[in-house]
């Protein structure tokens, strides 16, 4: 009896509903064992290398999009712009969007897209971990 | 939201009578607007014919200079829904004026190169140099009504 009541409040109050996701914790997880085995020195991911990531400004990709905030923005709690289309992008941190880096399939999906424009090549495991953990903790 | 539905569905049954020349149906199969939508505004397929957007399928690893591929499964999803909405096969509101430009067999993948387009942007540059713009498919920057198919408040 308790679990539906609990799952029924937790529906009428999304608002409350905490950053913490266990789906997002699944999603550094399955990266962290990807980076163990490739490296088993591997000793966790960093959310200050996640911002400089975040941050750096790259030559490699596409000149429109030197940097992961020339879309994102800055301020990873701001929303941000498509520096190609024009579209709005909701923010990227997780303390303002809870619904971030939840979905494994999504967030390959978009690393892909993202980090070939930008860099040029494909982000590392533990470039995407890094980069998650940063945000997780924005 | 429980406000805002029948704002919505009021809007949506009066729409093809009040304007069904600035009007072309929205785009409603969540999967379309999510993989669709999240780079760009998901385009009503009534602006293209069926066979452009089957080309527009085909290519989506060169899509305008992006590879903006798709697992099969869901490509083929949103391929069937752009081809049996598209503009040759709806012909509702605006729909019929765009596909009068379309050359018979042609598969144009740039709905703001056709010429209807082109007749009702003739702006000025600061227009589209406007920062909130950025590029001529960027519809709802100007169009707040983009995304439900409404283009007439310009
Ligand atoms: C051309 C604009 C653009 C640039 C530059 C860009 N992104 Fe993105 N990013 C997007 C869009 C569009 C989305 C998908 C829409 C959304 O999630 O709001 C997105 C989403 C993401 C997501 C998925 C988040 C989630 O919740 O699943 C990740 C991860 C991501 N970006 C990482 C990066 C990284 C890392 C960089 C820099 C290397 C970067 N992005 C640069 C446009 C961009």
């Amino acid at each position: 009896m308790i679990r539906p009541i609990l799952l029924a409040a937790l529906l009428a109050l999304p608002v409350a509903a905490q950053a913490a996701d266990a789906r997002r914790d699944a999603v550094i997880a399955d990266y962290a064992a990807q980076a163990r085995k490739a490296d088993p020195a591997f000793a966790g991911f960093s959310a200050q290398r996640g911002e400089t990531l975040f941050r750096a400004k790259w030559t490699g990709g596409d000149a429109r999009t030197p940097s992961c905030t020339t879309c994102h923005t800055d301020n990873p709690k701001a929303a941000g712009q498509n520096a190609k289309t024009g579209r709005t992008i909701e923010p990227v941190a997780v303390s303002v969007n809870p619904k971030r880096f939840v979905d494994m399939a999504e967030v390959e999906k978009q690393f892909g897209r993202d980090c070939k424009n930008v860099i040029g090549r494909d982000c590392t495991v533990v470039e995407k971990g890094d980069y998650v953990t940063f945000m997780a903790g924005q | 939201m429980r406000r805002l539905i029948p704002l919505a569905a009021l809007l949506l049954a009066a729409s093809p009578a009040l304007a069904g020349d600035d009007w072309v149906p929205p785009v409603k199969d969540p999967l379309v607007l999510k993989e669709c939508g999240s780079c760009h505004m998901a385009f009503q397929p009534a602006f293209l014919p069926a066979r452009s957007w089957n080309r527009m399928m085909d290519e989506l690893s060169r899509h305008f200079g992006e590879d903006a591929s798709l697992p099969a499964d869901k490509a083929q999803a949103i391929r069937a829904y752009l081809t049996a909405n598209a503009g040759d096969v709806v012909t509702k509101g605006r729909a019929r004026k765009y596909m009068q430009w379309v050359a018979p067999g042609g598969t144009p993948q740039r709905i703001t190169e056709n010429p209807d387009f082109e007749r009702k942007h003739r702006f000025p540059d600061k227009v589209w140099q406007d920062p909130k713009v950025v590029t001529r498919s960027n519809c709802p920057a100007c169009h707040r009504g983009a995304d439900q198919g409404w283009y007439e408040d310009d």
